[in-house]
């Protein structure tokens, strides 16, 4: 990813802000980048930095044209921002038109053109209608329209799915992976749902303390975490044992209250933090002694049985053969 | 730029320390604290500003302990404010008017005596920008004059009216110092107001007489007010005035003899 | 009243509020009680009152637009734009909130009087100086509401969210468009609050009016200065201006409260 930039279509991105980010990327026309890490870890201030909100220095080639050169305004960046940012005093169809009219396109064909776009959205009835008489699902989609409405060549999704109930997240995550498989420029989808970054991505790029931590594509990312973070979100559990990462399902792993007899390498004294359920077991979160917080599925019946509550102290063993060991894949 | 900006704070400074001076007006007679004092207070019409002040040295020196405090403004407010009980020992008008109101609400002590007359003058600033040498000159100048509610506005009208003044003021000044002030700020071309404020602003103004002023005076009055605490002192300063002594100041001062 | 389930309001609180509404209403109910009912036709009829009420409201009403069209611009810069020395222009451009207004009168004069910095260049130019003038009163009033209308305008534009205008920006909307389309909509009920502020603040507007401008029936006699000079003579005059100034206030603010402001 070093070396000298590309010209070529596409995004073609490093981006450095001072004690809070400093990451390289690239993705090709009409692919969706999925962007995920911990709270804190950078993922908005790259999407600010790339819209041009948030200072940077490095590049950011966008079809050969170096965006931290150009003004917020040329970039042609779409934003759609955490909390939507629908300008409330103006009615859906008059936010998505908001953008082509700001590039001088008449009130009559942007008017058009956004009725259009909330069409293809679904909430072509909802038009006339001011931001405060939209549902949560139905403000984003207009969030949506009004950035895909100013034909930018990358958008910036910044967390879209967030703060909505989860059916209508769902329903909104199909529609979306629909538009963006239409989209011929590069997304940026900030999120922390697994979910998102597995079934709308074709890359997953994953952010830690500022720096990329792994950028490959969702499987790998899925069956190899290099972060705890990541793990944790398609529900693994990672252990770093030098070079190398050693992972295993919540499900093959064994909790006693008593340290286990036999010669399983893979065991660590802890305490439970939380328990809570998952599908039809109950997922336990433990503290090892050696700070690593682990998870582990048990059945019900078990965790009655053995009295598996929060702050109990336990043992927690796993079979080598449940250990799938790798290299991370290269950033 | 925080040095291209320091004549800016300078002048911000300058504004705020404006400020206090400017609200507090006539600051020089600050009431006495220590318990010896005894105050003194006499409510004037702004016309004798100047000569009564003087008046004050005189009577404090005379009188151990008593220190004068005023209370000057328009005639007919002063009157107003002693028909109202308003603190005082002392009240002199610029006219009769003014000082029945405080006779008729039983304000006064004594009876009301004559002691001035003042008529009027036109003044121009120093430079005399519009060239006027006598009354006829107001036909093509900005000129002002005290509003015909005041005593100062009705003799002004009454010399209009005499020597045929056509144009229109262009303010109608609610007491003559504020007349005086238009012309001395260089705002009016020319204002009519006592000949006792012209002999006050002395080089601020220049003045041209106005030949039948004479024959309009406006008659100064004084009373002790029934509210003092000591008649006797109250009636030395009407004394002071009145005295020969007081009306050679009067007289120095622009006033004619009543 | 409602009971309120946090409980009574204490006394504490609720004595200095009666009190402080006594302080405010008791004056003004006086006025009304003292007035002389049988004269106040005819006071009201007079030529005099009708002209400076006529005076007040234009000049106010002209005061209110230029205080917008060079205020809110003013207001943006201190909301919107970080440059060095922003601190302390907002300090100047407070100063004549704390400003009597004798000496706002007296400042303006030094300024814009015949012998002014600015007047006496304008004189010789044009011909025109603003003292005794309509404009005159005008520009005493922009000088003294300015303040208002531009420190609630920038209040209203900080509390406006500047992500808006960051969404606006990344739609590509210059600064000027973003300004008219979002920033200025946005503080719409702030902006007009500073406006009628400012309105209120000049139709009272007295001490830098008469100071600069003097006082003369039709051209710079505004209700206040009637008032003030009435009080002299004829104090069933003067209250009968008086109750028609408290009258005309509260209409106006009653008005604009419904229409515009959205408070109950």
């Amino acid at each position: 990813m070093s070396g000298a930039a590309s010209v070529g279509p596409g995004l073609d991105a490093r981006l450095a802000v001072p004690d809070r980010l400093d990451v390289a990327l690239t993705a090709a026309p009409g692919e969706i980048v999925a962007v995920i890490g911990p709270n804190g870890a950078g993922k908005s201030t790259l999407v600010r930095a790339l819209a041009g909100l948030v200072p940077a220095t490095g590049h950011a080639l966008l079809d050969g044209t170096d965006l931290l050169t150009l003004p917020v305004r040329e970039r042609r960046v779409g934003l759609v921002f955490q909390d939507k940012m629908l300008f409330p005093h103006l009615t859906a169809r008059a936010n998505v038109a908001f953008g082509p009219r700001s590039r001088g396109v008449s009130r009559r064909t942007a008017e058009a053109a956004a009725q259009d776009w909330l069409d293809r959205l679904g909430i072509g009835d909802l038009a006339g209608r001011k931001p405060r008489q939209l549902s949560g699902g139905q403000a984003q989609r207009v969030a949506i329209a009004r950035a895909l409405a100013a034909d930018p060549r990358l958008l910036l999704l910044d967390e879209p799915m967030a703060g909505l109930d989860v059916s209508v997240a769902t329903a909104l995550r199909l529609e979306l992976a629909r538009h963006l498989r239409d989209y011929d420029g590069v997304t940026l989808l900030v999120t922390h749902d697994a979910i998102d970054a597995l079934t709308i991505a074709t890359r997953v790029l994953v952010v830690d303390a500022g720096r990329v931590a792994q950028f490959g594509t969702p499987l790998e990312v899925a069956q190899q975490p290099a972060t705890d973070h990541v793990a944790r979100l398609v529900g693994l559990n990672v252990l770093r044992d030098g070079e190398r990462f050693r992972a295993f399902s919540p499900t093959a792993v064994n909790v006693d209250l008593h340290e286990p007899d036999g010669s399983a390498r893979n065991r660590w004294p802890g305490r439970i933090a939380a328990a809570s359920p998952h599908g039809a077991a109950l997922r336990l979160v433990v503290h090892a002694v050696g700070g690593q917080e682990l998870i582990a599925d048990v059945t019900p019946a078990a965790a009655a049985e053995l009295g598996l509550v929060p702050g109990r102290e336990v043992w927690l063993s796993v079979k080598e053969t449940s250990v799938r060991s790798y290299v991370a894949a290269p950033t | 730029m925080p040095t291209t900006l320091r004549p800016l704070r300078v002048a911000l400074v300058a504004l705020l320390l404006l400020v206090p001076s400017a609200a507090c007006g006539s600051d020089d007679s600050e009431p006495g604290t220590d318990g010896g004092t005894q105050t003194f207070t006499v409510l004037a019409a702004a016309s004798l500003t100047e000569v009564f002040e003087s008046f004050a040295k005189d009577f404090e020196a005379e009188h151990d302990g008593v220190e004068v405090e005023f209370s000057f403004g328009s005639s007919t407010d002063l009157a107003e404010q002693a028909a109202d009980g308003a603190p005082g020992d002392v009240l002199a008008t610029a006219d009769e008017k003014s000082m029945q109101v405080a006779v008729d609400a039983d304000a006064t002590g004594t009876t009301p005596e004559a002691f001035a007359t003042n008529t009027m003058v036109l003044v121009t600033p120093p430079d005399n920008p519009a060239g006027i040498k006598a009354i006829d000159d107001l036909a093509d100048a900005t000129w002002v004059r005290c509003a015909d509610e005041v005593p100062c506005g009705r003799v002004a009208l009454e010399l209009v009216g005499s020597n045929k003044v056509t144009s229109e003021p262009v303010s109608l000044e609610e007491d003559v110092k504020s007349t005086l002030e238009k012309v001395t700020s260089g705002e009016a071309d020319a204002g009519f107001v006592y000949k006792s404020d012209a002999v006050a602003a002395g080089d601020a103004v220049n003045v041209v007489e106005i030949d039948d002023a004479a024959d309009h005076p406006t008659s100064y009055y004084i009373a002790a007010l029934s509210q003092t605490d000591d008649e006797d002192l109250a009636q030395a300063w009407v004394d002071l005035v009145t005295s020969e002594e007081g009306q050679a100041t009067l007289a120095e001062a622009g006033f004619s003899a009543p | 009243m409602t009971r309120d389930p946090l409980g009574r309001p204490p006394a504490l609180l609720l004595l200095p509020a009666a009190i402080a509404t006594l302080l405010l209403v008791v004056p003004l109910a006086a006025m009304v009680a003292a007035t002389d009912w049988s004269g106040l036709a005819d006071q009201l009829g007079s030529e005099q009152l009708r002209e400076a009420l006529r005076l007040s409201l234009v000049t106010s009403t002209a005061a209110m637009l230029v205080c917008l069209l060079l205020g809110l611009p003013l207001a943006w810069l201190l909301a919107r734009v970080d440059f060095q020395g922003r601190g302390l222009l907002r300090a100047l451009v407070t100063v004549p909130l704390v400003l009597p207004p004798v000496v706002a009168g007296v400042a303006l004069r030094t300024a814009f009087g015949r012998t002014g910095v600015i007047g006496e260049p304008l004189l010789e130019l044009t011909g025109f100086a603003f003292p005794f003038t309509v404009w005159g009163v005008v520009l005493a009033h922009v000088f003294v509401s300015m303040p208002f209308v531009v420190i609630a305008i920038e209040g209203a534009l900080r509390s406006a969210d500047k992500e808006y205008d960051a969404a606006a920006a990344t739609l590509g909307a210059s600064r000027w468009t973003a300004f008219r389309r979002v920033t200025v909509p946005l503080a719409l009920p702030g902006i007009l609050a500073g406006m009628v502020l400012g309105w209120a603040r000049s139709l009272g507007e007295f001490g830098a009016t008469i100071t600069f401008n003097g006082n003369y029936p039709g051209t710079t006699q505004t209700m206040p200065t009637l008032i003030y000079v009435t009080r002299q003579s004829d104090q069933g005059a003067a209250l009968a201006a008086s109750l028609v100034m408290l009258g005309v206030s509260i209409t106006v603010l009653l008005l604009l409260r419904d229409r515009w402001l959205g408070t109950p």
